[in-house]
């Protein structure tokens, strides 16, 4: 499987990263490199197996539905770029 | 006396106990000591009035009597644990300027047990990398250097592997995905486990792959791993997947005896133009495994060579759902927006600019895996060999297998820069007997065994039964003690 420029354009997009232009064809020449390097996957059976979910044959622990944590506003805020009135500050996301 | 930083955890535990040093002279030593080693760039944010205060309070402590076996021993952390108020950035750009408002639970763990922090250490941006080249604050450099070139500690623990091997701290906390404690260690020279998925809490450790992440220590001895190990491990409610089991007294495993237990070599990790020096310490430190009693046994884990391609489908799929998180809003950097920008072009700018190239890489190669029409053909089947791998251990270990000897690296320590024109796969080749330990949630243990022809450390690596760190130790304690590595780099910086 070999990633041509739109599709490296298409995934920079998914990603969420700005890739300049002129930089799509290294990025899909690298991409492409190292989806050839899983394709050996390919060569194993998998038939009937199942695929992993966890490690440790361990079921996740269960607790009560309560709100156990919270009731800091301004520590959560303390990190933010842009915070004002106590909410997190972006671009305008609805004209 | 030599220099109190070039001490070992248990020496300076016993000399502390027995009121022949403090905890305050032990950290001076040691702050000194990092003081003079910029040229590593082994320690990114330094924290000495934290460490005064805690050497202080662990002086008292030791004096009322029943200290535990940390108390007073001065500690280097690997970036990527979150610390209270102390810069966390997981040596990303995209994370300038963020300090947490809470503390990971294996450093609140250390603080409990009395232990001292000296500051943050260098590592590869989150973890992604194996020779430290990926950071944003620059190579962590080797301490160990044989010629006119500098050397990588390895990575992405690079910083941590350097910081103990220069006896900058008595030990370091590392992170292990792929083999990121073991790498470093087996580079420099130096002990690092990597424990049982699940031992060690995930919580305020930076996430890298989810499923494959674990902390251990790194430190100058088996004993003194033992010892870190027992701290740093707990259960954990605010982990889910950490194990609701006690944690052992791992330092009381150390018996030295092996007599019996069946050590398995596994075939498939002898690959093609694989070193002459890496095969020959592999016999090496199996004669010696032999001469302690144990039985060796040629065991086959088949899909070992799968296990590369497989952990570059799952590590990088579960990093870009991970990384998803830095986006410009709630912490770390942010991009300046022209008019007219929406909140599009500041998550695409903003990660542009905070990530940097290998992890970019990674966060598109992951975004691709899971994409519509990809995941079962990439990350399913991945996950499906994943499977496989860790039945090859299951069935190894139901056969009687106590314990397994390979290669911790396919090399020793090579030159900053030497891969900068390498394919990613070429640096990748780094985890090729490290990252089937992830893979299959296995404990896993670097052990330094002796110098190569050029005069640099290398190291053997030991794979345990789920949960038996104890036992695991205690091998690697053999073959410590049987292969009596002493050498330590000569002070160049």
């Amino acid at each position: 499987m070999s990633i041509d420029i739109d599709t490296a354009r298409k995934v920079a997009h998914l990603a969420r990263i700005a890739v300049p232009e002129a930089e799509l064809p290294a990025l899909a020449g690298e991409l492409s490199g190292i989806l050839s390097f899983m394709e050996q996957l390919n060569e194993v059976d998998v038939t009937g197996i199942e695929p992993m979910t966890s490690v440790t044959p361990m079921r996740l622990k269960r607790r009560e539905d309560v709100v156990t944590d919270g009731g800091y506003q301004a520590r959560i805020l303390s990190n933010a770029p842009d915070a004002r009135e106590g909410f997190f500050a972006v671009p305008k996301v609805v004209e | 006396m030599s220099a109190l930083n070039e001490l070992t955890i248990s020496a300076a535990r016993d000399a502390l106990r027995a009121g022949e040093l403090s905890a305050v002279e032990l950290t001076e030593d040691c702050l000194a000591a990092i003081e003079g080693a910029g040229a590593l760039n082994a320690f990114v944010h330094l924290t000495p009035d934290i460490a005064r205060a805690q050497a202080a309070a662990a002086d008292l402590r030791i004096k009322a009597g029943a200290a535990p076996s940390l108390c007073g021993i001065p500690l280097g952390i690997k970036d990527l644990f979150c610390t209270k108020g102390v810069p966390s950035q997981a040596a990303s750009n995209i994370l300038r300027g963020f300090r947490p408002e809470y503390e990971s639970t294996v450093t609140q763990n250390l603080w409990d047990a009395g232990a001292v922090m000296l500051g943050k250490l260098n590592m590869d941006e989150f973890a992604m990398g194996s020779s430290n080249e990926t950071a944003c604050y620059g190579n962590a450099v080797n301490p160990w250097k044989v010629d006119g070139r500098q050397l990588t500690p390895g990575g992405s623990s690079g910083g941590s592997a350097a910081a103990v091997a220069a006896d900058l701290c008595l030990a370091a906390t590392g992170t292990d995905t792929g083999g990121s404690i073991r790498q470093p260690a087996a580079f420099t020279g130096i002990v690092g486990i990597k424990p049982t998925y699940g031992r060690v809490s995930r919580w305020g450790v930076v996430a890298f792959a989810s499923s494959l992440d674990q902390a251990g220590p790194m430190t100058k001895s088996v004993r003194d791993a033992a010892i870190m190990l027992a701290t740093m491990a707990s259960h954990d409610p605010k982990d889910s997947t950490s194990a609701d089991l006690a944690v052992p007294d791992f330092e009381a495993a150390l018996t030295g005896d092996i007599r019996g237990k069946k050590i398995g070599i596994p075939r498939e990790y002898r690959m093609d133009g694989m070193p002459a020096e890496i095969e020959a310490l592999w016999a090496k430190g199996t004669a010696m495994l032999k001469d302690a009693g144990a039985e060796i046994v040629d065991i086959s884990l088949p899909h070992t060579k799968y296990a590369l391609p497989a952990y570059y489908v799952v590590a990088p799929a579960e990093a870009s759902s991970n990384l998803a998180r830095y986006d410009g809003v709630r912490y770390g950097h942010r991009a300046k927006l022209g008019a007219g920008d929406g909140i599009t072009e500041m998550y695409e700018r903003t990660r542009a600019e905070g990530f940097g190239k290998e992890v970019q890489r990674r966060v598109m190669i992951g975004t691709y895996v899971l994409s519509a029409g990809f995941y079962d053909a990439y990350y399913n089947r991945a996950r499906k060999v994943r499977a496989l791998i860790k039945r090859d251990f299951d069935l190894a270990f139901a056969a009687g297998i106590d314990a397994i000897l390979t290669p911790a690296t396919p090399s020793s320590a090579f030159g900053l820069g030497e891969m900068a024109n390498a394919d990613p796969v070429e640096m990748y080749l780094n985890d090729v007997f490290t990252v089937t330990v992830n893979l299959a949630g296995l404990p896993g243990i670097a052990v330094p065994v002796a110098l190569d022809a050029k005069g640099l450390p290398m190291g053997l690596q030991l794979i345990g039964r789920p949960w038996a760190e104890g036992d695991l130790l205690n091998h690697a304690y053999v073959l410590e003690r049987a292969a009596g590595f002493v050498s330590k780099p000569g002070k160049w910086w």
